[in-house]
């Protein structure tokens, strides 16, 4: 009677495990049957090679490529502001703050990235962009830099987290050895440990890079809803996470084609992140053991 | 200057550097919040958070929004932590070295990397359309329950793991079967480490705005939810549809509101760092 119980239990924990693969089966499943429809009413060559994207207007175009354009954009500017910072606040905490600094300093930067996005979207329409344009005169109210600098700033701590983590499980050897042969704190810094934590680090831009990708609320107030294919930072672009949000807000009908654009750009952003974490994934299963 | 100079000097430069990034995201967040509390503070008062929407600005308050947010994070709880916590002691007490368990790991890492809005995606259909739930308080419930549910089972495992084996290994001695152990003691042991990561959940659903925005939560409600099938706005898109509108009145509600949500999200997380520390203590 007591084993029957025990087995009961185990088969109804797992039940409760298997809702994880159900949702993943459940969003490729909803993706794909939304996108296969979608497919069926504009060819996939158009979509990839046309360089408009004009669905809710007369003249309609579907082609993905100014919304992938806009979230590469505001992606790169955020990582050129939150690489170089993470990665000189992770090397100082792991080689030069004292402990107890580093353990004040890590849970305060982790503030940074428990803010909701939304309370960015408005630092960067209300804030950042008017302070830019006192500087760049041609800056316009919605831009890709402001929304790109404060995404920035929000993946400061998945970087200098995961890289510090990184850093500090590289043995106490490597860095004693470097110190016995006079090496300073910032030959070690660059010369060992980075090149001795570098998958942890990669791993780490990955994953902010992947969550830059899909961040929604700041690009949807700050970076505006015109989608356009340029690299240039100063003018209104459309992400696809904008554009979605942008349908939501909107009244389409359900199984119209403007309905099922949002479905077939979502698949798009899927197949980005999801190729991002798998490599993340791989790299941390492939090098965990190297220093054990 | 020799080399051995020159580098001690760069060293020193470094530190400094070092120093300034890291209290450069900070003063850009104290910046930010000051701001913040210039344009709304004064907005705030006791008929700002009773008052319905208005299109009047000045007229305007949250009441909807923090209901609607209220019961969202109430039934969110409900259905996420009973599935997330025995998932986490499936994954962990349970699951042997083997294919399925292997599949459950890379699977959930694979979910905590998914955009929140592709969750909306996957609420939009499943929820509000195929289970015909519509845009109510239950679907956009559903929608964050999948959401955080990665967060809760990491966190749950984590919580397991860090309870010392001598605790199960005295309990299997005294008799006790495998759920016997996990019950009364594995999981009292590792309670505050699984309430923590309950509360950042549980603050990160607070804060979510775009998934909801697709499932179909509305920028104006007029009235509070009054049951789980009620349509609803929450505090973030509230904030959201005072942030897109071109008069400055609305940006004031938007600060003001804004003072509100942070509130809230700081106090979470700090309650769940308290819970923290105090179980770390009482653990080691």
């Amino acid at each position: 009677m007591k084993k029957y119980k025990e087995k009961l239990i185990e088969f109804f924990l797992k039940l409760t495990a298997l809702v994880t693969i159900l949702t993943t089966i459940g969003i490729i499943w909803v993706l794909l049957s939304e996108s296969i429809s979608f497919f069926k009413e504009v060819s996939i060559l158009e979509f990839i090679t046309d360089k408009q994207w004009t669905p809710l207007f007369a003249r309609k175009h579907f082609g993905i490529m100014p919304l992938i354009s806009g979230t590469i954009l505001t992606t790169i500017i955020a990582l050129c502001v939150s690489l170089p910072i993470g990665l000189t606040i992770a090397i100082y905490l792991s080689e030069y703050a004292h402990i107890k600094i580093k353990k004040t300093i890590k849970p305060l930067l982790e503030i940074l990235a428990a803010v909701p996005t939304v309370v960015y979207g408005f630092f960067a329409l209300m804030v950042v962009t008017p302070f830019l344009q006192n500087i760049i005169p041609g800056l316009a109210g919605f831009n890709s830099l402001s929304a790109g600098i404060v995404m920035g700033i929000m993946i400061i701590p998945f970087i200098s987290s995961l890289s510090e983590d990184a850093l500090s499980s590289v043995p106490r050897s490597l860095r004693d050895a470097s110190y016995g042969m006079g090496a300073t704190r910032l030959q070690t810094s660059f010369k060992v440990m980075v090149p001795a934590a570098s998958s942890g680090i990669v791993v780490s831009v990955i994953l902010a890079f992947s969550r830059a990708i899909g961040e929604t609320m700041i690009v949807a107030i700050a970076a505006g809803q015109q989608p356009r294919l340029t690299l240039n930072p100063l003018v209104p672009v459309e992400t696809i996470t904008a554009y979605i949000v942008q349908v939501s807000l909107g009244d389409v009908a359900h199984g119209s084609l403007e309905y099922k654009t949002i479905f077939a750009a979502g698949i798009t952003l899927f197949v980005f992140t999801f190729i991002l974490n798998n490599i993340s994934y791989w790299i941390r299963k492939k090098f965990r053991e190297e220093y054990e | 200057m020799n080399n051995g100079k020159i580098n001690r000097v760069k060293d020193t430069i470094f530190k400094y550097v070092g120093i300034l990034a890291c209290s450069i995201g900070l003063i850009l967040l104290a910046i930010f919040i000051g701001n913040i509390l210039i344009d709304g503070f004064s907005r705030i008062d006791l008929d700002f958070l009773t008052s319905l929407p208005s299109r009047k600005a000045e007229k305007a308050g949250i009441l909807t929004a923090w209901s609607g947010s209220l019961w969202i994070v109430v039934l969110t709880f409900f259905i996420s932590v009973p599935i997330g916590v025995c998932a986490g002691i499936y994954l962990e007490e349970y699951g042997k070295k083997g294919r399925l368990t292997n599949l459950l790991e890379i699977n959930i890492s694979n979910l905590a990397g998914v955009p929140s809005i592709i969750y909306g995606l996957l609420g939009l259909e499943i929820f509000v359309r195929l289970s015909k739930m519509g845009s109510s308080v239950l679907a956009g419930s559903f929608t964050l329950s999948l959401l955080i549910l990665p967060i809760i089972i990491v966190a749950t495992r984590e919580a397991l793991r860090a309870v010392p084996s001598s605790i199960r290994a005295a309990s299997y001695g005294l008799g006790a079967s495998k759920w016997q152990t996990i019950w009364y003691q594995v999981l009292p042991a590792s309670s505050g480490g699984i309430l923590t990561g309950v509360i950042l959940a549980i603050s990160r659903a607070v804060g979510e705005t775009a998934p909801l925005i697709v499932v179909g939560a509305l920028a104006y409600v007029p009235f509070t939810p009054k049951g789980i099938m009620d349509e609803f706005t929450v505090l973030p898109i509230q904030i959201f549809n005072w942030v897109s509108r071109p008069q400055h009145e609305f940006s004031i509600n938007a600060a003001a509101a804004i003072i509100i949500l942070l509130i809230i999200t700081f106090a979470l997380n700090g309650i769940a760092v308290y819970f923290r520390n105090k179980w770390q203590k009482k653990l080691s």
